[in-house]
């Protein structure tokens, strides 16, 4: 047996599974529908909830709790008898025993595992008189809601802090019925990745807190999304009732996200109705002052810039806005355009150079890692879960960079990018052992030259490989920020010197798409025209402000940092006379007298894809071969990390105000009184 | 059981225990603790230490001992682990004590074996002395607790107080217990009953009789 695939026996239908398969999972294979509450596929196997018990044969006479078990080799597999169907009902009953029935007032309702299973498994009453146990609720910090009554402890949320986050902080206190789930003395939950355990809870003990009360899930229209708040593009799910966007919840996409979202990108949601920019703005005498569209367009139309019009990107628009924009430029004779909007200009003419080649999914197998300038816990945390399982498989980190806790074991070697010319011994001689190594460049390495450098590694190291399976390993990797910065560099959003091009240029015209993290005061001579949805540092600058849409109010092509193609689609209508982005752009082309050759989305993205055919693939862009590496370069000066407050990145959160709590409450130690209920 | 709590984390409770560490002895009591399991599997030591860092706690303030929260995080700082796994363990083993208790530390064993023995008059004779469950008397004293079987059911009913327990008791013979204990005697541990050492039958073997010479297969007489 051992590595051979046991065959096995469910309800008389005989199936072989992988070896290492436990019995649950051979029923699923089968078809069978096998009910669980602790039992979770991305978490260790615990075993208490007994929700999964089935027939197995050959074993003792007793239901058997299939989660734990392992499918072996002539085994009959029961999950319709009658014992099972009375074990479920037994478990269920109990389960059910000190839980409250308040459905009717739990944030859970209609989409509870609980409710659902003892509609199915359940006996239909309870026989149950005596009183039932009551929980205090634990605080957990601004976005976790706790009604611990409701608590079945399946302790799939301690296991995910554990295991997923590497912070351990959920914990399961006391024994038996006094049992009870809470945070170290009840303090907040503190990493980037805590709400998920809002989706992980099978019942209503966790809730989300910003959603509380808002809405019933079956009022909600679904829509499927990208994420924009990093450059992972995790895969969302937005549901919005009416013209309101309530709430965001992940997709399952392995090769992206797996399930789990960042905090940031769950609950940026409240500022999508916050700071809109829902009409335009003319500045006159120095003061914004509100318009028309027809005024802005004649306004924008009297810069008549000819082709002295640039362009700068935001971190979160979509390639169709930054494709509708080059267009406009390019008919207007300009090719100014720029994403990298704090004035980083690494070479991009070669994508590879400055893509995660490993991916997310294939980073889990590497086996040394150097890491370069990037706070990944800040910057992708869905990435720095990854680390953490490629460093529980026995992978060695090291980080040129200020140190921080990334919630496992990394050597930090020191905040000199020079570092980089001159590492130590050891690390050389990990990577020279190293099967899989990767390195992963980020944003604060960018600035200081790492790139350089770090494609010398590539080389002296060997990172391009393939592996002894015979499949291609790439371990070089730059790690970006933005949602908007793949694609961006895919349209030929970057120029050979980065801004300072565009500000030497002096344009008499500065279209800014949604671009809030740009030093205005250095385009002093030039009329900027903001494009974009929030209130923002961009706006402020603006003498024009047209209103564009978020990226929940717009279909969109997203390009993740790994160079994954994926598309969003429009879940609500942007507010008051905002439009979507594409059409200011193609209503401005028209301002200004010419033609950009789209007249609708359909054509826009004809014309986009057939400017840059990659991007209308979904799945990995192929960029080709890294570029020679120049052995000369050097990368100097001390790295310090771009992000200061991970909860305030991009201009939706920081308008939001649970992000704004998050941030006063996680990052600045501020009080937060429990408001009585 | 049910009330069972952690005494809450209060400037007080740091001024008071803030600054705790091992005694020298403990240190190196520890340390040797430490030492018994192998390289990188040091939190398997949190139980002995979690009892060690009671029994100082106990002999700095006269009681039995309590794990005060800084003092557990000194311990999860020691052992390289989370706060919340130290607290975990403390909070569901029942000998240790999460809030303060007294000198003594009654505890009244009042599962079937030990109630059909009497130990309803064992909890009566605590009860007339000022005990209530889950409290410490006024003089510090005595801190009472009920609890479920503690494997004594040959010599019920019994009463395990701090270390030791005492069995075969009478209320008569637990009030001769704690009067002793209250005057700073160390009474007689073990059965009261007169005549008896352990939990030998009292008078003749009722059971497995034919054992009593010669080992005897009963096998066949099932």
């Amino acid at each position: 047996m051992g590595s051979q695939m046991p065959k096995v026996t469910v309800d008389g239908t005989e199936l072989e599974v992988p070896a290492g398969a436990t019995v649950l999972q051979a029923c699923e294979l089968a078809g069978k529908e096998i009910p669980r509450f602790c039992y979770h596929e991305r978490l260790s196997i615990a075993g208490n909830c007994r929700m999964c018990l089935v027939e197995v044969s050959p074993g003792p006479p007793k239901p058997q709790a299939s989660c734990a078990l392992p499918a072996t080799e002539g085994q009959v597999i029961k999950t319709d008898s009658e014992m099972v169907k009375k074990a479920r009902e037994g478990v269920m009953e109990f389960l059910l025993i000190n839980h409250p029935l308040d459905c009717p007032i739990c944030d859970q309702g209609g989409e509870c595992d609980l409710q659902d299973q003892s509609v199915a498994y359940g006996r239909g009453a309870s026989r149950y008189d005596e009183n039932k146990r009551a929980v205090t609720d634990k605080y957990m910090g601004p976005l976790i809601k706790t009604t611990m009554t409701r608590c079945i402890h399946c302790t799939r949320c301690v296991r995910f802090s554990e295991e997923v986050a590497g912070v351990d902080e959920i914990g399961a206190l006391y024994r038996g019925e006094n049992m009870q789930i809470s945070t170290y003395l009840e303090h907040a939950a503190k990493h980037e990745l805590s709400a998920n355990v809002i989706d992980l809870c099978p019942v209503g003990a966790l809730t989300s807190r910003p959603y509380a009360f808002e809405a019933r899930p079956w009022e909600l229209k679904k829509t499927l999304s990208i994420d924009v708040s990093d450059a992972i593009g995790a895969n969302v799910r937005v549901d919005a009732r009416g013209r309101e966007v309530l709430r965001i919840l992940p997709r399952v996409n392995d090769d992206v996200n797996e399930e789990w979202l960042s905090d940031k990108g769950r609950f940026q949601v409240d500022g999508l109705t916050k700071r809109r920019l829902d009409r335009p703005w003319i500045r006159r005498d120095g003061k914004l002052t509100p318009a028309t569209w027809a005024e802005a367009f004649a306004a924008v139309a009297s810069i008549n810039p000819g082709s002295s019009i640039a362009a700068v990107a935001g971190d979160l628009v979509d390639c169709e806005t930054m494709f509708a924009a080059k267009a406009l430029l390019g008919a207007l004779g300009s090719s100014l355009l720029e994403g990298r909007q704090t004035g980083m200009s690494y070479p991009a003419d070669n994508l590879a150079a400055v893509n995660f080649n490993t991916t997310l999914a294939g980073i889990e197998i590497a086996d040394a890692v150097l890491i370069v300038g990037s706070h990944i816990r800040w910057e992708a945390a869905l990435l720095n879960a990854r680390l953490r399982k490629a460093v529980k498989r026995g992978a060695r980190v090291f980080v040129v960079g200020p140190e921080y806790d990334l919630t496992y074991k990394a050597e930090f070697l020191g905040d000199d990018a020079a570092l980089l010319g001159k590492l130590p011994g050891h690390v050389s001689e990990a990577f020279g052992a190293a099967k899989r190594p990767a390195i992963i460049i980020g944003g604060a390495g960018l600035a200081k030259g790492a790139l350089g450098p770090a494609l010398a590694l590539a080389e002296q190291w060997n990172l391009v490989r393939t592996l002894d399976d015979g499949t291609a390993w790439n371990g070089f990797n730059v790690l970006h920020m933005a949602a908007s910065r793949m694609g961006g560099l895919m349209l030929g959003y970057a120029q050979a010197g980065g801004i300072a091009d565009l500000v030497a240029a002096k344009p008499k015209l500065v279209l800014s798409l949604g671009a809030d993290e740009v030093d205005y005061t250095r385009f002093a001579g030039s009329m900027v025209v903001y494009i974009g949805h929030h209130g923002d540092k961009g706006a402020h600058a603006a003498d024009i402000i047209l209103p564009g849409s978020a990226y929940t109010e717009k279909a969109g092509t997203y390009v993740n940092t790994e160079g994954r193609v994926q598309y969003a689609e429009k879940a609500v209508f942007a507010p008051g006379d905002a439009r979507e982005d594409w059409t200011i752009l193609r209503a401005l082309a028209d301002a200004f007298g010419v033609s950009v050759g789209f007249d609708s989305f359909e054509e826009l993205r004809a014309a986009m894809v057939a400017a840059v055919p990659a991007l209308g693939v979904e799945g990995l862009a192929d960029y080709g071969a890294l570029p020679q590496a120049d052995k000369k370069a050097t990368a100097e000066g001390t790295i310090t990390y771009p992000i200061k407050d991970f909860y305030l990145t991009n201009p939706i959160a920081r308008a939001s105000a649970t992000m704004q709590r998050c941030s006063a409450e996680l990052l600045h130690g501020e009080d937060f009184a429990e408001a009585a209920e | 059981m049910a009330d069972r709590h952690i005494e809450p984390d209060s400037p007080e409770l740091r001024a008071r225990w803030g600054n705790w560490a091992w005694t020298p002895d403990n240190a190196a009591k520890a340390q040797e603790i430490i030492a018994r399991y192998p390289e990188g599997r040091q939190r398997s030591a949190v139980m002995p230490l979690l009892d060690l860092a009671q029994r100082q706690v106990g002999a700095e303030t006269n009681t039995q001992g309590w794990l005060p929260i800084p003092v557990m995080e000194k311990i999860a700082a020691q052992l390289d682990m989370p706060i919340i796994r130290v607290v975990e363990v403390a909070t569901f083993y029942t000998m240790y004590n999460l809030v303060p208790v007294g000198r003594f530390h009654v505890q009244v064993c009042g599962t079937t074996p030990c109630m059909l023995r009497g130990s309803d008059d064992l909890i009566k004779a605590c009860h007339q002395r000022g005990m209530k469950p889950g409290h410490t008397t006024a003089d510090g004293l005595w801190t009472f607790t009920e609890v479920e079987c503690m494997g004594n059911c040959a010599s019920a009913p019994m009463v395990q107080i701090n270390d030791d327990n005492y069995e075969d008791l009478t209320a008569e013979r637990l009030n001769t217990v704690l009067d002793a204990l209250a005057r700073g005697e160390q009474p007689k541990t073990g059965t009261q009953e007169p005549g008896r050492h352990t939990v030998e039958p009292v008078g003749a073997l009722s059971s497995l009789t034919a054992m009593v010479s010669e080992n005897h297969d009963y096998r066949g007489e099932w």
